[in-house]
């Protein structure tokens, strides 16, 4: 039953500041909107899959959420794997679907870490990911971990920070086309180089944003009757770890992001190439180089240059990022994993708008937690009724 | 604000016990002869509880560095800019460790260092590393 798994509503709040709301209000808005987009009711939903809050930390947050909602689902739990948090839920989702567990599995996320947190809260909250006596007492920060990884690369493959730039300058472009992007005012490569440093070799404008907003997807069995609209199918999933901490990742320049991806291509039976539209984790802009070469899109040391070159462009080799990503669409904890889903999800269905990518029937979506820790890949398809 | 401190746990004790003696240990273990570090109490490559107390020499190279300008911890503010560095002692083991030291800012990929060690409190001293300056 591998790959028979739907993704039948998906949905979002704005993102950015969002004063008016707090956590479980965001959660509900984008849940409610999301079951309506699959035409289902809240009572047809019998899975709730949550994430995580900054904001609202608890210890049943789904718990807490199907409260809130009026929900009494006949399965629930939290999953809490960082960035990876939202494809893992949709592959767990996925799962409980193609077992009989669930018929519609809710998954949620969400986080007013921008106006519900004191300023710098997130970052200092992010940096306890660090190991508490053999890397925060030397002052690590989640941008600082990334900033180490993003230096062996460019030594290892001679890469530029220009390079990198062209990431983040491409990502703005497709968020100037996204009515709801947190940040829309196109940017240059001069902009990013010239932004402040945050941790050499990272400036401003490789780190992602900080935004309250929420996500939801609904993921049903098969013959759930969803109307006249194009079906998208869970294809493929699959997960690669090698650590937590980066002083114990095992390389600063290959990550679990390609066992991960192998894996996920394998179960749907695609390769990389085959990739129409891709919306990859980018907390930083050498994440996401990281990841696509990683993951077999281009070559090594090169994403950064296919960047400079529009490859990762609307008419490029792999439209990437199409809603501007965690760098310019918006960063809301697991929610910002979960915009990615929203993105494939929209443009498989043809709606993605000015961004739409042409004949769009493939789209590969990957989360990453930690410091290039935990990661989970989905390939998603337009799939005949 | 004050910068964290590590709270030794029952794996980790010795570690931090024989840091406020100058000494840096990590593990070895007599079963696949594998290093590690950090301090467990069992290998991570073969679950073998069989494991080595080592000494370091205490030197090793920068496998990668930044210079931090703005910290998420506001204890390091007065610190800015600063240097964190992964640092590949000569026995095996990585550790994350800081850059001290006037050179600091001359840190590089390669850079030979060797270990020194810091009173965070009066209770505990942590490793650190300064460049060296010799070829």
């Amino acid at each position: 039953m591998a790959g028979s798994a739907l993704i039948t509503g998906a949905a979002d709040t704005p993102v950015g500041r969002l004063p008016e709301h707090n956590c479980m209000s965001m959660q509900a808005a984008a849940a409610r909107e999301a079951i309506t987009d699959a035409g289902l009711t809240v009572n047809d939903i019998d899975g709730v899959l949550a994430g995580f809050s900054f904001t609202q930390p608890h210890l049943m947050l789904a718990s807490v959420f199907c409260e809130y909602m009026g929900l009494k689902p006949g399965f629930t739990t939290a999953v809490q794997s960082g960035g990876a948090t939202a494809c893992t839920a949709i592959m767990l989702a996925a799962a409980l679907v193609e077992t009989k567990m669930c018929r519609h599995v809710l998954v949620v996320t969400g986080d007013n870490r921008l106006t519900g947190l004191p300023p710098g809260g997130a970052a200092a909250m992010l940096a306890q990911v660090g190991h508490p006596e053999f890397e925060q007492p030397y002052g690590i920060s989640v941008p600082a971990a990334y900033a180490l990884v993003a230096l062996r690369y460019m030594h290892e493959y001679g890469v530029s920070a220009e390079h990198l730039a062209a990431i983040a300058v491409t990502q703005r472009s497709y968020a100037a086309q996204h009515p709801h992007a947190h940040m829309r005012d196109p940017i240059t490569v001069d902009d990013v180089m010239k932004s402040r440093t945050i941790a050499a070799p990272l400036k401003l404008l490789d780190c992602c944003l900080v935004s309250d907003g929420a996500a939801a997807v609904i993921v049903s069995a098969p013959h759930h009757a969803d109307g006249e609209r194009a079906r998208i199918a869970i294809l493929g999933a699959g997960q690669g770890h090698t650590h937590e901490h980066i002083s114990a990742a095992p390389s600063l320049i290959h990550f679990g992001c390609n066992a991960s991806a192998q894996q996920a291509f394998a179960r749907a039976g695609v390769t990389p190439s085959d990739i129409d539209v891709a919306e990859i984790y980018d907390s930083f802009t050498i994440t996401l180089a990281v990841e696509l070469e990683s993951m077999g899109f281009f070559g090594k040391g090169e994403a950064g240059r296919a960047a400079t070159a529009g490859e990762l462009g609307p008419k490029g080799r792999l439209p990437c990022n199409t809603h501007g990503g965690l760098l310019s669409y918006g960063h809301s904890g697991a929610a910002g994993g979960m915009f990615h889903v929203v993105e494939a999800v929209h443009q498989l269905r043809g709606a993605s708008g000015p961004r739409q990518v042409g004949g769009a029937e493939l789209a590969f979506v990957h989360g990453d937690g930690g410091i290039l820790s935990a990661h989970c890949s989905l390939v998603l398809g337009r799939v005949q009724r | 604000m004050s910068k964290p401190v590590p709270v030794p746990t029952t794996d980790t004790a010795k570690f931090w016990d024989a840091c406020n003696r100058e000494e840096l240990l990590y593990q070895r273990c007599n079963t696949c002869g594998g290093v590690q570090f950090y301090p467990r109490r069992s290998c991570a490559a073969c679950q073998s509880s069989d494991l080595a107390w080592m000494p370091s020499r205490g030197r090793g190279s920068i496998h990668s560095f930044t210079i931090v300008q703005r910290p998420a911890n506001r204890a390091f503010d007065g610190d800015v800019p600063f240097v964190i560095a992964l640092i590949d002692l000569d026995e095996g083991f990585r550790m994350m460790m800081n850059v001290i030291g006037d050179g600091r800012l001359s840190a590089a990929i390669g850079r030979r260092v060797q270990i020194v060690f810091e009173a965070r409190t009066n209770d505990q001293k942590l490793p650190q590393a300064e460049l060296e300056t010799t070829p």
